[in-house]
């Protein structure tokens, strides 16, 4: 029994998907979850936030104030939520092998539209004029998406070159919605949506569970989560096997979309303004690195959506740590860096396999053989 | 006699070959020199970070249309490399003055070497870039950022005086590296350190930006309990403070004062209701002032290496009385 068998077992059980999480069979409970590929990522988070402690003692305290609740730890999730859901969006259209770099266009044209309908209102705080705001911005987020998909699928041009017309033209599209100003808005409806709190709770981080606590739903409970992987494995195999991987690519492109439109209302919202400009720039490294962090490779084939959402909140927690700890500007970007590239080795299978053979070569108990094999 | 008959023919084919190209490179020639009527300038700008900067980029393209220049105008989207490469596009284009708001400071020699060879002379809007080479530029145009800052802070310092508690201030400063970051960070920094209970206790970037803004007001507040003053670099960032501080169920310009800089219209509106304390101007409307100047350089005159935009401060009844005419 090599560590090349432990290697490979390690690939298995990041195949085996979310069941793993419920039923970690034959090794045991204990080694199932030292196993388990959301371990690493899971550590990390853990990890950054525990080193806020030292620096600022009272990171972890959550109180209630005017109502609801506050704290460092609630910001990280109250501005994580944006990214958590372009990242799930992304993860869906990178396990079906492609990329989707037009998401924070997105993010800025469905900002700019809703605001801009909303600054049109006589009253800005009618919540029916609001909502029929809202569902035009969401509705323009499914016809940028499908807009996406039918270049990907239908015409079958790379995703990286399709996406990234309208992550270019998508830009000037924001900004010709705004005229080039920031729009600024005054409506307590629709500040709720990024900035306001619903049973002492952010309303933000409500609307990102709702989205990932559907997407789980749709492809863990259902089989579009399988169909999904196989066409990421092999569009052309998945399709001769009896799968409308086109449809399939579409509706990844489609639900990739209209996350990244409610990530853009939330941003907007948190604000009271649109700013075509601005809103979501560089998202989509973020969404992709979040991805990456969660453990979904950019091969597609296989994605984790649970892994997503940790990676978006290690994201965010980085910058909150930043901001918190005082990094001198200077040097932010370098930190953020060093600490991504740590991630990224830290949670790669392969890496670990190699450093840890030569740190500690330690001789493996004859046991275990017949155990992989069960585990096989 | 057919192979001196088939040289003559290429002979003849090499001369008019060669009158075509002579033809076209005069022709090239002529539509460079065409500015005669028309003056072209290209100009890059920064981007659309703020309602600072749309409202420049407003002034300088009516103001062109007034003057009657043509203008090619790229936005950079805050990427230098863009802004070069709009630079280059330009020196190309064969325009007759090149006019741009540098994105950082440093890194701009390569580029405006080539504008210099070109012979086609840049005028510098609104930042400054670090060149020890002036002769790289014609005239720098646009604000004193490091008075800007002084003015802030010499509003502090009366603010606070015959007072001896420490004072704790947090800062919110642009884009890392922006000329108006680092001036204006140098200007408010000198005036304050002459009393030592001014206390900066945190300083980041907020990028320029409201969302930036709010995001590291939030962080700012959590870490620290005792902020007496906020420092903002814009005004965009102190609207997105301001909402943090409002979340944090504290009162802006009441348990926080707040001072910022530019003065514009969403700015001037939260400052006349009480949220912000004050505000140096920067005026962005030096698209006039930068036509005369383009003119000027373009016919061969002589223009002085720095010119300055006319500028003021706000209090909140100032601010109440200038609001109804703010046009950004």
């Amino acid at each position: 029994m090599s560590r090349e068998t432990d290697a490979v077992r390690d690939e298995r059980v990041v195949a085996d998907g979310e069941s793993d999480l419920v039923a970690p069979r034959g090794a045991g409970r204990m080694r199932g979850l030292a196993r388990h590929r959301l371990l690493w990522p899971v550590l990390v988070l853990v990890l950054l936030l525990l080193s806020n402690l030292i620096f600022t003692p009272g990171f972890f305290e959550i109180e209630v104030r005017q109502g609801h609740l506050y704290g460092s730890v609630v910001d990280i999730v109250r501005f994580g939520a944006p990214l958590i859901l372009v990242a799930l969006g992304m993860t869906l259209v990178i396990a079906t092998g492609g990329i989707d770099l037009s998401v924070g266009s997105i993010v800025a044209i469905c900002g700019a539209m809703a605001c801009l309908r909303i600054s049109d209102l006589g009253d800005q705080n009618e919540v029916t004029g609001v909502l029929a705001a809202i569902g035009l911005a969401l509705a323009l987020s499914l016809v940028l998406g499908l807009w996406n998909g039918a270049l990907i699928a239908g015409v079958g041009v790379q995703p990286i070159i399709a996406t990234l017309i309208l992550m270019v033209a998508g830009r000037g599209l924001a900004q010709l919605i705004t005229g080039g100003q920031i729009i600024t808005i005054n409506s307590s409806p629709y500040k709720l949506i990024g900035a306001g709190y619903w049973l002492t709770l952010p309303f933000s981080i409500l609307v990102a569970l709702a989205v990932t606590a559907l997407a789980v739903l749709l492809t863990r409970r259902t089989a579009l989560g399988l169909l999904i992987e196989a066409v990421g494995g092999n569009a052309e195999a998945s399709r001769l096997a009896g799968i409308r991987s086109r449809r399939i690519m579409l509706m990844a492109y489609v639900f990739c979309g209209f996350c990244a439109g409610v990530a853009g209302l939330m941003i907007s919202s948190n604000v009271s303004s649109a700013d075509g400009n601005n809103a979501g720039l560089w998202i989509e490294l973020d969404a992709i690195l979040a991805v990456v962090i969660g453990g979904t490779p950019l091969a597609g084939g296989r994605f984790s959506i649970g892994g997503t959402v940790i990676g978006a909140l290690i994201i965010q927690a980085l910058s909150t740590t930043i901001y918190t700890i005082g990094v001198p500007p200077e040097t932010t970007l370098l930190f953020k860096a060093v600490v991504v590239t740590v991630v990224c080795l830290v949670q790669s299978p392969a890496f670990r396999a190699r450093v840890f053979r030569r740190r500690a070569p330690r001789p493996l108990p004859v046991a275990e053989k017949p155990k992989a094999e069960v585990a096989r | 006699m057919l192979r001196r008959l088939s040289a003559a023919v290429v002979l003849i084919a090499g001369l008019a070959a060669c009158g075509g190209a002579g033809g076209g490179a005069a022709g090239g020639g002529g539509g460079g020199g065409g500015g005669g009527d028309t003056i072209t300038l290209g100009f890059a700008q920064v981007g659309a970070e703020s309602g600072w900067r749309t409202a420049n980029t407003k002034s300088i393209q009516d103001s062109a249309k007034a003057a009657g220049i043509d203008l090619k105008f790229s936005d950079a989207q805050q990427k230098q490399e863009n802004q070069i490469k709009a630079i280059r596009s330009y020196i190309q284009q064969k325009v007759d003055a090149i006019a741009f708001s540098p994105v950082v400071e440093s890194g701009w020699d390569t580029v405006l070497k080539e504008a210099k060879d070109a012979k086609i002379p840049v005028l510098l809007t609104d930042r400054a870039v670090d060149s020890p080479d002036t002769s790289l530029y014609r005239t720098f145009i646009g604000s004193d950022f490091v008075v800007e800052g002084t003015k802030a802070g010499e509003w502090l310092v009366k603010e606070y005086e015959g007072k001896s508690d420490p004072v704790n201030i947090v800062e919110l400063q642009g884009t890392t590296g922006s000329a108006p970051a680092n001036d204006r960070k140098k200007g408010f920094g000198d005036v304050i350190a002459a009393d030592p209970k001014f206390k900066i206790i945190a300083s980041q970037t907020g990028d320029f930006t409201r969302a930036k803004g709010k995001e590291v007001m939030e962080a700012f507040l959590k870490a620290h309990k005792d902020i007496d003053v906020l420092f903002a670099h814009n005004d965009d960032m102190g609207l997105g403070a301001i909402e943090a501080i409002e979340g944090a169920g504290l009162k802006p310009g009441v348990d926080i004062k707040i001072i910022t800089i530019d003065a514009v219209k969403d700015g001037m509106q939260a400052l006349a209701d009480g949220k912000i304390n004050f505000i140096a101007e920067c005026s962005p409307l030096l698209g006039p002032q930068l036509m005369d100047l383009v003119k000027k350089v373009v016919k061969g005159e002589q223009v002085p290496q720095r010119v300055l935009t006319e500028e003021t401060t706000f209090t909140p009844e100032q601010a109440k009385a200038a609001l109804p005419e703010r046009k950004y």
